[in-house]
């Protein structure tokens, strides 16, 4: 089971709405490297998992993605309080608001829903610490990509 | 109210003690025989349960187990802002 930590893990405190920049670091959230991706891999494998160390790490590794999946909603959410239309509609955030208005909703960048397709539990533990060793790779990718 | 912490001055402590709990116990997880790694954590630890309940006492609870220490008579959970909040931890 779990419990809530009433606070965030890093905090997040953003004065300027940014609709344009919300719309890229979403994919942080429901995209293919997402957070919620990374949470449900290593939550989804330690059922099969036959050391016990490594059941632990997925287990502890997993609910730290959710207090990540947290952090990024908190800025999404940061960057588009308060939109007016016009900042909606220049900065092409209308396209997510006519879906969804302000709420969070896990998508890429590129509009994709979330999908249980980004990634993989086989119930091989090679397998799957294959899969983890990828996945974990993407971070340095992306924090690469954001710099862009 | 007297020799009260300051609220961001707690949470800072809270997020940097919690950070260094969350890390070493990712390690031990592999490495349960490193007694210097045992130690740091239970520094860290104690010093993170510590600052909860203080927290809890002077402002508002971040934990249900630190709920009791809230001197507010009323469920105070939802009074304080959320996290994503203006405000919020």
């Amino acid at each position: 089971m779990w419990n809530y930590e009433k606070r965030l893990q890093y905090p997040v405190k953003i004065s300027q709405v940014n609709p344009k920049l919300a719309q890229v670091i979403i994919t942080q959230f429901g995209g293919p490297d997402g957070e919620l991706a990374a949470s449900m891999r290593y939550l989804s494998q330690r059922y099969t998992m036959p050391y016990k160390e490594v059941t632990g790490i997925l287990t502890d590794i997993g609910t730290e993605e959710l207090a990540h999946m947290e952090i990024i909603c908190a800025i999404v959410h940061q960057l588009t309080r308060n939109l007016t239309p016009e900042e909606l509609e220049r900065s092409g955030f209308d396209k997510y608001y006519v879906d969804h208005t302000l709420a969070l909703w896990p998508q890429a960048a590129s509009g994709a829903p979330w999908t249980a397709t980004y990634f993989q539990s086989k119930g091989d533990p090679i397998t799957d610490l294959h899969e983890d060793m990828a996945a974990d790779a993407t971070i340095a990718k992306e924090q690469l990509a954001t710099k862009i | 109210m007297k020799n009260c912490p300051s609220r961001a001055d707690l949470l800072q402590q809270i997020s940097k003690v919690s950070f260094a709990v969350d890390d070493v116990k990712l390690y031990l997880d592999t490495h349960p025989c490193d007694e210097e790694a045992i130690a740091y954590f239970q520094k860290y630890s104690h010093m993170r349960n510590e600052a909860l309940k203080e927290y809890a006492k002077y402002y508002c609870p971040l934990t249900v187990d630190t709920a009791l220490y809230s001197d507010c008579e009323t469920w105070n959970w939802t009074e304080e802002p959320w996290p994503w909040q203006e405000g919020g931890c």
